[in-house]
């Protein structure tokens, strides 16, 4: 089970309280986690990712185990303490603007 | 009983404003989406319960909302907005190619009978069609790729495609405006396209009569009178009689031509109203004094409308889709400022009251008149 924490905006928007519970198929990755997300929020499609380039949108942060991971690769697995659920997986609005 | 239902987007959610036919007593509802931007509402003319609105975010990006209830209610649909094929580019504002990128959707216009067909206005600009209450979008490529695309140039609030006119009388006519392209046109559903900037003059541009270029802000029609079309250009205010195919500038004796918004009366196809805006480089009123001017001829006569406005020390700003009427027997007119209130005239303009006048800063107001 892999527990993903959403900003504010993101839990109004999927009607979720500010952790989800996923399961993950396989490689535990940013893009599996994401995929699972989307699948089970669509709502959530593009406003996280770029709906046809899957990058990550430039205001929207991903954290784990007190590590920045924005710029890891999508594929890139991550650390074992979030596949084992024991660490969260935050998605995160950086702080800009007002 | 009738009943008017006002939708206000905002910097920072939408709200719902409902009063019955009278318009002196006013119901808030709302902020609904809060903290997002909201740049248009708008309801279907076939089943005034079925509203669009676009719900954006510099964070999370585009998202589409629907409501099935008169606004109580909204569920997301879909956000997918694609450009057909290879997107190309535009000029950017040094006058380099830019490649075309999705940012936001402007403006949702519902189809005149078909509560499940709508149509976006996008930035970079594009026009969306939806057959499926907005699940799904395509876009209505012929506009980008009539030719004259990779000559638009982005405005200063970006290139967006913001305005959206449905002829009633013809079906496949639809007339749309672009800063910083200028106005463009199809009959046939949105398969071809043409610019109908002739007329148009833009000092800022090397050549200022350009077939495109021009910083168009608005254009209003009447429904009975779907060939005349008013315009409110970055500066003039301008006028055709023959959709869109020639321009004759109307703003007479405004003391600015400058502005955003433009409307017409419900019920009387020659008035029209506009905000007039100091400059492009101040953007509120002359003089401290928000006025609304009005036209009963047209154009080129205006006459100030104050009774109600703030005629000192005001210096907000009126924008380009904040502005709409309702259809009772005396013809309301309604505006929102980037001061956060929403003004409603329910005898044409001749006196004014706030409604609501605490909100973020209104970036769009729609209405709509129920029975």
């Amino acid at each position: 089970m892999i527990r993903v924490v959403l900003p504010q905006h993101l839990r109004t928007l999927a009607g979720v309280q500010r952790e989800v519970n996923l399961d993950v198929a396989g490689r535990v990755t940013q893009r599996s986690v994401l995929d699972a997300l989307e699948s089970r929020y669509p709502m959530l499609r593009g406003t996280i990712r770029d709906q046809l380039t899957q990058k990550r949108r430039p205001f929207v942060r991903f954290f784990a185990c007190e590590d920045d991971l924005s710029h890891e690769s999508p594929d890139a697995p991550l650390p074992e303490k979030v596949a084992s659920g024991e660490e969260a997986f935050y998605i995160i609005g950086a702080i800009v603007g007002g | 009983m009738s009943e008017v239902r006002v939708l206000v987007g905002t910097r920072k959610g939408a709200f719902v404003l409902t009063s019955d036919g009278k318009r002196r007593r006013w119901d808030i509802s709302g902020p609904y989406f809060g903290g997002w931007e909201i740049y248009h509402l708008k309801g279907s003319p076939a089943d005034p319960n079925r509203i669009y609105a676009s719900q954006s975010s510099g964070w999370f990006g585009q998202v589409i909302q629907r409501s099935n209830d008169g606004g109580k209610t909204w569920a997301p649909v879909g956000n997918k907005f694609a450009y057909d094929g290879v997107p190309g580019t535009h000029q950017w504002y040094d006058g380099t190619p830019h490649p075309w990128e999705f940012k936001r959707v402007w403006h949702l216009e519902p189809s005149l009978t078909d509560p499940d067909v709508v149509y976006a206005g996008a930035e970079d600009a594009a026009l969306f069609r939806s057959g499926d209450g907005g699940q799904t979008w395509q876009e209505l490529a012929g506009l980008r790729g009539h030719g004259s695309g990779p000559r638009w140039q982005p405005g200063a609030g970006g290139m967006c495609l913001h305005t959206i006119l449905l002829d009633p009388k013809n079906p496949g006519r639809i007339f749309i405006a672009i800063s910083a392209a200028g106005a463009f046109r199809t009959d046939d559903a949105g398969k071809s396209w043409q610019p109908i900037n002739r007329g148009l003059r833009s000092d800022f541009m090397p050549d200022p009569t350009a077939e495109v270029g021009h910083c168009v802000h608005r254009i209003a029609m009447h429904p009975s009178h779907s060939d005349v079309l008013f315009m409110q250009k970055h500066w003039d205010v301008m006028r055709s009689d023959d959709a869109g195919g020639s321009w004759k500038e109307v703003s007479g004796n405004l003391p600015s031509d400058f502005g955003f918004a433009i409307d017409v009366h419900a019920h009387e196809p020659q008035t029209i109203y506009v905000v007039p805006i100091k400059s492009d480089s101040e953007h509120y009123p002359p003089e401290g004094k928000l006025r609304v001017y009005r036209s009963r001829t047209g154009g080129n006569e205006w006459e100030p409308l104050t009774n109600g406005l703030p005629q000192r020390d005001c210096y907000v700003n009126v924008l380009r889709e904040a502005m709409a009427v309702d259809s009772l027997d005396s013809c309301g007119v309604y505006f929102g400022t980037t001061g956060g209130q929403v003004y409603a005239s329910a005898d044409a303009g001749d006196n004014w009251t706030s409604i609501v006048h605490d909100l973020p800063a209104v970036v769009s107001v729609e209405v709509q008149t129920l029975s």
